[in-house]
């Protein structure tokens, strides 16, 4: 290992050329990213039906999510905080798709006309995004601790 | 069409970045190339078999076989980028010299290629199996849009491919003299943030769930989903909400990679 100083000068070195390259490449990708969310925002998720209480499971304790026509249904998933559950997506679409979620840090390909089991840790209150991330435009859902 | 660049560039930005890195430590070294190359050939050919049987791999292991496999990829990964780190702090200097001495390629050095070809081959099929199954659904639904999704997939590749590019060059601009120092540090954030992400799958699919709680979390400050944030989880292991584990992982390497390169180091005969 070398010392403090020597990779200090390493990078200072490089530092003009590594940034017109990174400057370059940020802008290039800050302008997919600002047409990204437009492309999104023009496809509003559907609302979901006004619920009570918390999202039902089924006989094994899990939430059935069915993905339909590159839609979640439920898209708003009410769950207690504190409370480790499960989430079986059901991809009913013919092709796969990948249910992405930063805030659960969850990122789970799902195959088509196939399902997945996706665990949720014990969460505090707040909303938790998530998407198909192959069909981002529809797919869209949250999970709400409450 | 849009979509369809920003996935595929989102996935071989991810790859990309680590072939960049991997091309610059091989740099002045014989035939790296073609195992460069062969890495990601090996790759793609292996995220085209893993999509194949996607689900019968997911099914494995009480539904987490997918984690369990991407955990498995990312470790093999950690494993060779560290060997390749402690390789080249041994012989950087060495390189360094026959590079200024003797010119480009006429390094002897077969010894870390082939760690840094599945390396890349590791980069190469955990993110290409998400663009496979990408494309894949895109041509198994047809119809007009198919061609402007092919079109956009094909951008995709070619806009991950420039920025990485960028990375290489930004990284060979280095002079000499540091370039080995600072691929080193390179190459163990790599490893480090690799393994951190290895755990993180684990604890997604409901292994170790000691200190599985996130410690902290800075995405109010940068979100993993924005460009820099994208960037640095890739180089340097950037995670908003890390949890305990994964902390004790990339902190595991980084010292680990650290002891080694002493122990080797103590010995002053440097053999090649």
């Amino acid at each position: 290992m070398r010392t403090a100083s020597s990779v200090f000068r390493t990078l200072s070195a490089s530092v003009p050329r590594t940034l017109a390259g990174l400057v370059a490449a940020m802008s290039f990708m800050a302008c997919i990213h600002v047409a990204a969310a437009q492309d999104a925002g023009s496809n509003p998720p559907p609302a979901a039906a006004a619920s009570t209480g918390y999202t039902p499971v089924n006989a094994d304790g899990q939430i059935e999510v069915i993905l339909k026509d590159h839609v979640f249904q439920p898209s708003e998933i009410r769950i207690p905080p504190d409370t480790p559950i499960q989430l079986l997506v059901k991809n009913q679409d013919a092709t796969a798709d990948e249910f992405d979620s930063t805030a659960l840090r969850i990122e789970k390909v799902i195959g088509g006309g196939s399902q997945g089991i996706v665990r949720l840790r014990g969460l505090k209150p707040g909303r938790y995004p998530f998407m198909g991330e192959f069909h981002a435009a529809t797919a869209q859902g949250v999970v709400i601790v409450e | 069409m849009l979509a369809a660049l920003i996935i595929v560039f989102r996935e071989v930005l991810e790859a990309g970045l680590i072939v960049g890195v991997v091309l610059a430590a091989s740099r002045g070294i014989r035939h790296r190339g073609l195992y460069v190359a062969g890495g990601v050939l090996a790759g793609v050919l292996g995220a085209a078999i893993i999509a194949v049987f996607a689900d019968q791999i997911s099914n494995l292991f009480d539904g987490t076989g997918q984690e369990i496999l991407n955990a498995i990829v990312l470790a093999v990964a950690v494993v060779m980028l560290v060997w390749t780190g402690l390789w080249m702090s041994t012989h950087g200097r060495q390189l360094t010299e026959e590079i200024k001495t003797v010119g480009k390629d006429v390094v002897e050095g077969r010894k870390p290629l082939t760690a840094l070809a599945i390396v890349v081959a590791a980069a190469v099929l955990r993110e290409g199996f998400e663009v496979v199954l990408f494309l894949y659904g895109v041509v198994a639904a047809g119809g007009t849009t198919a061609a402007s999704i092919a079109i956009g997939g094909f951008l995709g590749i070619l806009a991950g491919a420039a920025v990485s590019a960028l990375l290489y060059l930004g990284i060979v601009a280095i002079p000499l003299k540091h370039v080995f120092s600072a691929i080193s540090v390179l190459i163990t954030l790599l490893a480090a943030g690799l393994a951190a992400q290895s755990i993180g799958l684990l604890q997604s699919a409901g292994y170790f769930e000691v200190w599985a709680d996130p410690l902290w979390d800075t995405s109010n400050i940068l979100t993993e989903d924005s460009i820099v944030g994208r960037v640095l989880h890739s180089l340097v292991g950037y995670t908003a909400q890390p949890s305990g584990l994964q902390l004790v992982a990339y902190i595991g390497v980084i010292v680990i990679t650290v002891v080694l390169t002493r122990a080797i180091r103590r010995p002053v005969s440097h053999k090649s």
